[in-house]
């Protein structure tokens, strides 16, 4: 099986203290893969390092084979709603429309088929009658859609999310997962950092248990059990390793 | 010691204790350039008070300045009520619209009175050697008056300072409390005004708070090793800026509180990067046997992979003090462990025969 | 061309040349640099200077925009040792450089008239006595050029990276993901801040700078809600500053420079009040609409719970509908004419009934209320608190909401 992401190695530590430690993992191409761990496990940090936002402190990441290269845009990321400014003026098609920056590159202005593009994708989330409308005015599941719009228009290969059903209602969750699986039948890799774990097993091909450490990966039937799940949950020891003798 | 010079650093000294222990109140709280925005805003106030009453008596102008101060805050305030624009962009606009109508009424002193607003924008400046004995009064006053109601009232400005809604839910007077905290900062600002002139008052009320908040978490212990801060550099610069002519006195202050927060952030005990470097070299005695440790336990955890490890991995579970690379040489001058270049480090295997074999 | 006029036209550029990067701090939060930088580049003009003996040497200017870029970078450096913050580390850098320069210019320029007022007040009256000549021909003020061809400059940084100050303002960590450099494109923005500043406070100096970069722009904020539109309102509003500034400093005969500032101020109290939706007096208008709609649903379900009660003839008189509901005689009045205008209830033969498409409102909200609620429903006037608005932080790892001033 050919594998979309592998992770050796890798260690992110913020304020010398570990948020991932030793992590030793791989995202196969083309399914559906939950990462999943309690609050403070590093999930969005591991996101973030793939995409080269943290820099690990030790470890080695591959996407595709190589290293991940920004401009190459064959990995499209979709953050969580909180970390940005609402506020900003700014329409649901101008948010959509930063997707095809990407392949427009500096300087170059979006032209009539990146807007093609910008529309297709709005649609395909539900959104083509909100084009315009300021995003300071949107409840939170149009939010998520509009920025599942904007990786989207990227037209990526891997699609990173970081907790996207977090807070949305149902009908939202159900259109999200719609276009998540239509991503998956055109042999996308799509990676989900997951807050739900009633639905892991439903949604999922393949997960990853994390708290600091990788507990566990593999597909959900072998990897998602409750032992595992034990392990992953149950308290906040990094490492277990027995007293150092001599102090 | 000359009479001036005893003046000029009690005043100074005074200034500092004062701006550098009420600062907190704005530094903790992450709006520490409410100082600056609230000198510049005290100029129209400055200004008014002396064409309405003629007087440039500081306790005159300083009220003005006081007045003035508050409203640019209480606009702040409301402008934050109730619209999107942030906290830097509504502070900034009050701080320089305020100024710009303090600038205009200065022009038109500058007409109407002649020369005696001359005077006037030396409080823009400091100019702390012009300090009498009657302002040292006036400071002294201020301050043994605001510190004996933050002493007070000691347990609600913590509450409020740092969990504004554990206090409204325990039904203290929120909102009331803040503009007591307001006006307390106020007049801390305005009576340091004339001593270090207003673009430099913002460091007076922020750099004792920021050292001091590197040496330690508990508020009491912030807010009076800031007043001490303050008090230290203030009577120090004051004296220094007398040895040689042509030195104002307050850019020294500054230098010398720069000086000091600067040098807590290397220094400090727990947080102080020297401090940690020092640390470091004392854990080296005592960790060989946690760091061995921890690389047995990655071996364990990768069995099927005799992979060396980086060391990075080790350290940051260990944690800044130990200095694990200067560990892991040693360790393998010892033969204990083996080092890849490239690629980290593996614990030594015990055939020795082996070891020649796993380096081809 | 007048001395009037072209002042005006250089206060126009100013405004302009200045509204356009202060757009984008204010939109990142990041306002107060424009304040940091104004006051720590004087070292840098101090240095220039000494070295070159004059005021108008252009190597002032570039000693002047490295302590700006100075100021910024030790800003970062100090907020990355994570032991301090933003307003902190902004607060220690400017007035410890504002400090070297002020000791520089006692020690060592005091006999020359660097007064620290012209570096900080500037004075725009001064525009059309400095004049570029070239070749025996005046062409104009230098200060006409100078911010003209920064007006330009600014003009053209927005122009060709549009796109990418847009995201990287909004978005930087995806900006960085697909491979647009946000820590270039902020240096970038931040140059141009530093060069706006130092080359336009020498005709308006350094407050009048601050006040043009901030206020315009926090004006367009209440009106705008797309980019285009409020880069547009930002130098609209700073125009709207300078043009009324300039005429009120010469109707009073004051500085021009805090005329234009003391103007931008005015223009974003008025649009405060009067911006549709976001104004105050927009707010006020939707807070008693509401206060009204939700006290009418009260007269209405009440009306509708006596509706058919034979006993409660005096349940639906307007002399005592007051006592039942609590109210005062005024407010009742206000509510039953606003109730009959809307063709909700109806006024005959001295009581209050319902019209049919009172009763259907009513019972509308009746079925809206769960059953607990509606044993509680007791008539009062409840005044409806204008909703705080959500504030999240643009860099992801502070999350703080920052509502009252202490």
């Amino acid at each position: 099986m050919k594998w979309a992401i592998e992770i050796e190695d890798l260690t992110v530590a913020y304020q010398q203290k570990p948020v991932l430690w030793d992590i030793d993992t791989a995202i196969p191409v083309g399914q559906m893969t939950a990462i999943v761990g309690p609050n403070g496990a590093g999930k969005s940090t591991l996101l973030k390092a793939v995409l080269g936002i943290v820099r690990p402190v030790a470890g080695r990441i591959r996407v595709l084979g190589k290293p991940f290269q920004p401009h190459e845009r064959r990995v499209a990321y979709v953050p969580q709603r909180a970390e940005l400014d609402w506020e900003f003026p700014a329409t649901v098609l101008d948010v959509a429309l930063m997707g095809t920056y990407g392949r427009l590159g500096w300087l170059r202005r979006p032209g009539r088929t990146e807007r093609a593009i910008a529309q297709a994708a709005l649609e395909r989330v539900g959104l083509t009658e909100l084009a315009n409308r300021p995003i300071g005015q949107l409840s939170g599941g149009q939010q998520q859609r509009v920025l599942l719009a904007r990786a989207l228009a990227q037209e990526a290969d891997i699609y990173l999310l970081d907790e996207p059903f977090q807070g949305v209602d149902a009908p939202t969750e159900a259109a999200l997962l719609d276009v998540l699986r239509w991503l998956k039948a055109q042999d996308k890799t799509v990676v989900i950092v997951h807050h739900d774990l009633s639905t892991v097993a439903e949604y999922f091909d393949w997960v990853v248990l994390l708290n600091v450490q990788c507990i566990a990966c593999g597909p959900i039937s072998e990897a998602f059990t409750p032992e595992n799940l034990r392990r992953t949950y149950g308290g906040r020891t990094v490492v277990a390793v027995e007293e150092p003798k001599a102090l | 010691m000359d009479f001036t010079l005893r003046v000029v650093m009690t005043g100074a000294a005074l200034l500092g204790l004062i701006s550098g222990a009420l600062g907190t109140l704005a530094v903790l709280r992450r709006q520490g350039l409410i100082g600056d925005a609230v000198s510049h805003a005290a100029l129209p106030g400055i200004v008014l008070a002396f064409l309405i009453s003629g007087s440039k008596a500081p306790v005159v102008l300083q009220l003005g300045a006081a007045v003035s101060g508050t409203l640019a805050l209480l606009w702040v305030q409301t402008i934050l009520r109730t619209t999107r624009i942030r906290f830097d962009a509504a502070l900034g606009m009050a701080l320089a619209v305020f100024f710009g109508i303090g600038v205009v009424l200065l022009s038109l002193a500058q007409h109407t009175a002649g020369a005696a607003q001359a005077g006037l924008d030396r409080f823009l400046f400091g100019q702390a050697a012009t300090l009498l004995r009657a302002d040292l009064m006036v400071m002294a006053i201020v301050g043994v008056t605001t510190f004996f109601l933050v002493v007070a009232l000691w347990k609600e400005v913590k509450l409020v300072l740092f969990d504004a809604d554990y206090a409204r839910a325990l039904g203290l007077p929120v909102r009331r409390l803040e503009m007591l905290l307001i006006v307390l900062l106020v007049v801390a600002i305005v009576i340091g005004l004339q001593t270090v002139g207003v673009v430099l008052m913002s460091a007076v009320l922020i750099a004792p708070g920021a050292a001091a908040r590197q040496w330690s978490k508990r508020y009491g212990q912030v807010f009076l090793l800031a007043g001490f801060f303050g008090l230290l550099s203030g009577a120090t610069g004051a004296w220094l800026s007398s040895l040689a002519p042509r030195l104002p006195t307050g850019p020294i202050i500054v230098l010398l509180l720069s000086f000091l927060a600067t040098l807590s952030l290397f220094v400090a005990p727990e947080r102080g990067l020297l401090w940690q470097y020092r640390k470091r070299k004392k854990a080296a005695r005592n960790a060989q046997q946690a760091v061995l440790t921890v690389l047995r336990e990655l071996e364990r955890r990768h069995p099927h992979e005799a992979r060396p490890h980086p060391a990075a991995s080790i350290q940051t579970l260990l944690g800044p003090e130990v200095p694990v690379n200067a560990i892991l040489r040693q360790l393998e001058r010892h033969g204990q462990v083996q080092h890849e270049p490239g690629r980290g480090w593996r614990l030594a295997d015990r055939n020795p025969e082996a070891t020649h074999e796993s380096r081809s | 061309m007048s001395p009037a006029l072209e002042i005006q036209l250089v206060a126009v550029l100013t405004a302009m040349a200045c509204a356009l990067p202060g757009a984008f701090l204010v939109m990142r939060r990041m306002s107060l640099i424009s304040d940091a930088i104004s006051h720590a580049v004087l070292p840098g003009i101090v240095l220039g200077f000494l070295l070159t003996h004059s005021l108008h040497h252009p190597l002032l200017l570039l000693l002047a925009g490295a302590a700006g870029l100075l100021t910024v970078y030790l800003i970062e450096l100090l907020e990355k040792t994570g032991r301090l913050r933003e307003d902190a580390a902004i607060g220690l850098v400017f007035p410890a450089l504002f400090s070297i320069g002020v000791l520089l210019i006692a020690r060592f320029a005091d006999q020359v008239h660097l007064d620290t007022d012209a570096v900080l007040l500037g004075e725009l009256a001064f525009v059309p006595f400095d004049r570029l000549q070239w070749q025996g021909y005046d062409l104009g003020p230098q200060a006409l050029w100078t911010m003209g061809g920064l007006c330009f400059l600014n003009l053209l940084l927005v122009g060709l990276f549009y796109k990418e100050l847009k995201l990287a303002a909004f978005d930087p960590a995806y900006a960085a993901v697909i491979g647009f450099r946000p820590v270039l494109l902020h240096y970038l923005l931040m140059s141009a801040v530093a060069v706006t500043i130092v080359a336009a406070f020498h005709a308006v100096g350094a407050i009048l700078v601050i006040a043009l970069m901030i206020a315009p722009p926090a004006t367009a904020l209440l009106l705008a809600r797309r980019m285009p539109t409020y880069l547009l309102y930002s130098v609209l509003a700073g125009v709207l500053s300078a043009v009324p500034g300039y005429g009120m400093a010469w109707l009073l005969d004051v500085s021009i420079a805090g005329s234009m500032a003391t103007m931008a101020g005015v223009l974003f109290v008025v649009v405060w009040l009067i911006a549709p939706e976001d104004g105050l007096w927009a707010r006020w208008r939707r807070r008693k609409k509401q206060q009204i709609d939700f006290a009418l649903d009260l007269l209405l379900l009440h009306l509708l719970h006596h509706e058919h009660q034979v006993t409660a003839l005096d349940e639906r008189h307007p002399d005592t509908l007051p006592q039942h509901l609590n109210w005062t005689e005024t407010a009742l009045q206000r509510i039953l004419k606003a109730g009959e205008q809307q063709g909700l209830v109806r006024i005959t033969s001295g009581e209050v009934h319902l019209t049919q498409a009172g009763r259907e409102r009513a019972q509308n909200r009746l079925e809206m209320l769960t059953p607990a609620q509606r044993l509680t429903s007791r008539p009062s006037m409840i005044p409806a608190e204008p909703l705080p608005l959500p504030q999240t932080r643009l860099r992801p790892h502070s999350r703080d909401q920052e509502k009252s001033v202490l």
